[in-house]
């Protein structure tokens, strides 16, 4: 097995083939950003693309480079969660578009309970934790139990968290303005330690264990994925949910399993930006919060691979923030959203991609190998003509 | 009273003109969860016509081209949808959950950047049609009756009989339960997908331009359109894919969002004093409740979702 894989030519990989999918709809989707920019105002086009590329390196001080380098990793941990989230249930076949209400629902727990109940940070991480599987539970009950498609239940969730996460934190906003109490104040218990993290980014308050915690989950789910027999049952679940159910598996149990996971995994991304005090959450907010929309760019951009989503969620964060410095005089910071889901919608054509691609290698191995059936045939003919 | 009717009217129409959008495209093999984004394409695009149409523009005049333009949009719009799904076999719901995302994200950079061409001081996504909008208006005494209101009825009818009267309707049907059999029979299978797909935009931006002149005069667009692609895809699974009874539900989830906007009116619902954000989140709610007990016997088409393959069996 392993010397067959040996000799599997780099281009045949499948890793090999995501990424350079991946770096393809990267291209692509900058490239049409930098038309769509080209189109509403030329002069400033250039200018405006590389900054949404270079996001800290537009500051001059190495030093301030390095905090606003920590700014953009403190917005990447609770992406790498929404997108281990998205691909984890993908991997089970369900198509997790209730992200973004989880995280809702992790930010208010996990608020709720350091500014009300005044808790330590772990308790508040853990509650974020329950409060985003107990919602992703009741979408994966719903598929299980009463065959309701999960995207239409997870959009459902996702308004009902918003509007009832906005009542609950608005108990504990600041009388004059819509926004929570500023929790380093409120209690300094529920902030995430550093461990001296935030001296490493120039003394950055908001680096925190947040983000080692999340490469750890990641790689976990990178375990429980491949190394697990509950990570073989889901994938195969989602391979093939009779097949699956035939050979014995509890697809059903499994179903609400994956959910539940997922939904645990997008509520400990939301704790893990809001302990952190970077962030307060506006009780007056009529729009669902991106992150969570983000996490399904950040997955399938990763090639639904937990450690590529490490590295696809801070690219999608870093063109995010660098999308906040152009020059609003003449574009809007909406541009770099408009890059992301480009890219989300240049990933739905990676399958093709692949399939081409090894169609024509296929092809090109078969014209090969003819070929070399001919010339074999050919000296065998000359052998008896002599 | 007589302002819930019109309200629950208004709202139903939208609902009804995206579920019957859903309805096509469902029938002809495409899921499409991208109708959130369609609507806002169709919003933009009825919008813009009302924004820059000179003021002195006969009503008639105006009902058409705002009517012609959402209906454009949307239906170009959806040819993302159309390309990577009958084309390129893509998974259907990662390309519509994209066309979402990019509907909201280019409709705002594309407003927000006419407007900071306008005037450099303005950097917002909103686009105002308060004069414009007078045209569909007529008063009944007391009652604000929409022309929309009619186009949604008539497009009812299209459905039905487009569906079940005609060649087309009952080929496109047959794509969507079983293509393999309906290509032995010499149906061109991609074309009545693009069909589908296709008509399935034009009614969709349809209702988005509907839903944003309902009740208010001007559009934010980076909020979208609060979900209400979604809420027209639940109205069409309640429905069972059937015209007639989306029509019902329609009317049904339409009481409910109307709610929201006039519950300070009706007396005894202001006397219980329940925050706006329940009466928000009603419609979501009951859709949630409606979709657990009509989806077990659902009746959805059977090759929806998968992408034709001649190949297969």
């Amino acid at each position: 097995m392993n010397r067959e894989k040996e000799r599997t030519p780099l281009i045949r990989r499948s890793g090999f083939q995501s990424l350079v999918a991946s770096l393809l709809c990267i291209i692509i989707g900058l490239l049409i950003g930098y038309i769509v920019l080209l189109m509403i105002n030329p002069s400033g086009a250039g200018n405006a693309i590389s900054t949404i590329i270079e996001n800290f390196f537009t500051y001059k001080k190495p030093k301030t480079q390095l905090k606003y380098f920590g700014s953009t990793l403190v917005k990447t941990a609770p992406l790498i969660m929404c997108s281990l989230s998205v691909l984890f249930a993908y991997k089970a076949g369900l198509f997790n578009i209730g992200v973004a209400g989880q995280y809702v629902v992790g930010a208010g727990a996990s608020l709720y309970f350091a500014l009300a109940f005044g808790m330590p940070w772990y308790v508040c991480l853990i509650a974020a934790i329950l409060a985003g599987a107990l919602l992703g539970a009741i979408s994966g009950l719903l598929k299980a139990v009463c065959n309701v498609n999960e995207v239409i239940s997870c959009i459902m969730l996702n308004w009902i968290s918003l509007y009832l996460v906005n009542i609950l934190l608005s108990q504990v906003k600041e009388p004059t303005s819509p926004y929570t109490f500023v929790l380093s104040s409120a209690n300094p218990d529920a902030v995430l330690p550093s461990m001296g993290l935030s001296s490493l980014f120039s003394k950055n308050q908001y680096v925190t264990i947040a983000i080692p915690l999340a490469v750890i989950v990641a790689i976990l789910i990178w375990i429980l994925l491949e190394k697990t027999k509950l990570g073989y049952e889901l994938k195969a679940t989602g391979f093939n949910k009779n097949a699956a159910k035939y050979c014995g598996m509890k697809e059903k149990k499994n179903l609400v399993l994956t959910m539940a996971i997922a939904g645990g995994l997008s509520g400990m991304g939301a704790a893990l930006l809001f302990l952190t005090g970077f962030e307060q959450w506006s009780c007056t907010q009529s729009a669902i919060p991106a992150t969570g929309f983000n996490g399904i760019a950040a997955a399938f951009l990763g090639g639904l691979n937990p450690i590529g989503a490490i590295f696809s969620s801070y690219f999608i964060q870093h063109i995010t923030v660098g999308g906040a410095y152009v020059d609003k005089t003449m574009y809007s910071a909406q541009i770099s959203d408009l890059i992301s889901s480009l890219i989300i919608y240049l990933c739905g054509f990676v399958f093709f991609f692949k399939y081409a691609l090894n169609k024509r290698l296929d092809q090109r191995a078969e014209k090969k190998a003819a070929l070399k059936a001919e010339n074999a045939a050919d000296t065998e003919e000359g052998g008896e003509d002599k | 009273m007589i302002l819930l009717l019109q309200y629950t009217l208004i709202f139903a129409s939208v609902l009804l003109l995206v579920a019957l959008g859903g309805c096509f495209s469902e029938h002809s093999g495409v899921i499409n969860i991208g109708l959130e984004g369609i609507m806002v394409m169709g919003a933009l695009g009825g919008a813009l016509v009302m924004k820059f149409m000179p003021g002195d523009t006969s009503a008639f005049m105006m009902i058409i081209t705002v009517v012609l333009a959402a209906m454009l949009l949307g239906a170009v719009y959806s040819l993302f949808l159309a390309v990577a799904s009958i084309n390129f076999k893509a998974d259907q719901t990662l390309v519509g959950s994209a066309m979402n995302l990019l509907g909201v994200a280019g409709a705002t950079v594309f407003v927000k950047a006419m407007n900071t061409a306008e005037n450099v001081d303005n950097v917002s996504s909103t686009i105002q049609y308060i004069n414009a909008k007078k045209a569909f208006l007529v008063d009944i005494g007391g009652f604000e009756f929409n022309w929309f209101m009619l186009l949604a009825l008539l497009a009812l009818i299209f459905a039905y009989v487009a569906l079940y009267k005609t060649r087309f309707g009952l080929r496109l049907m047959a794509c969507g339960e079983h293509p393999q059999a309906a290509d032995s029979v010499g149906i061109n299978v991609k074309k009545m997908r693009y069909a589908g797909v296709l008509i399935s935009g034009a009614l969709g931006g349809l209702g988005g331009i509907v839903y944003i002149t309902a009740g208010v005069s001007e559009w934010k667009f980076e909020n979208g359109v609060a979900g209400f692609g979604f809420l027209g895809l639940a109205v069409m699974i309640f429905g069972q894919w059937k015209p007639i009874k989306i029509a019902l539900a329609a009317l049904l989830f339409g009481l409910f969002r109307a709610l929201s906007n006039v519950y300070g009116g009706i007396e005894f619902l202001s006397a219980m004093n329940i925050p706006a954000a329940v009466y928000n989140m009603l419609p979501y709610i009951i859709s949630l409740i409606v979709l657990a007990f009509t989806s077990k016997k659902s009746r959805a088409p059977k090759a929806e979702g998968i992408p034709y393959d001649k190949g297969m069996r």
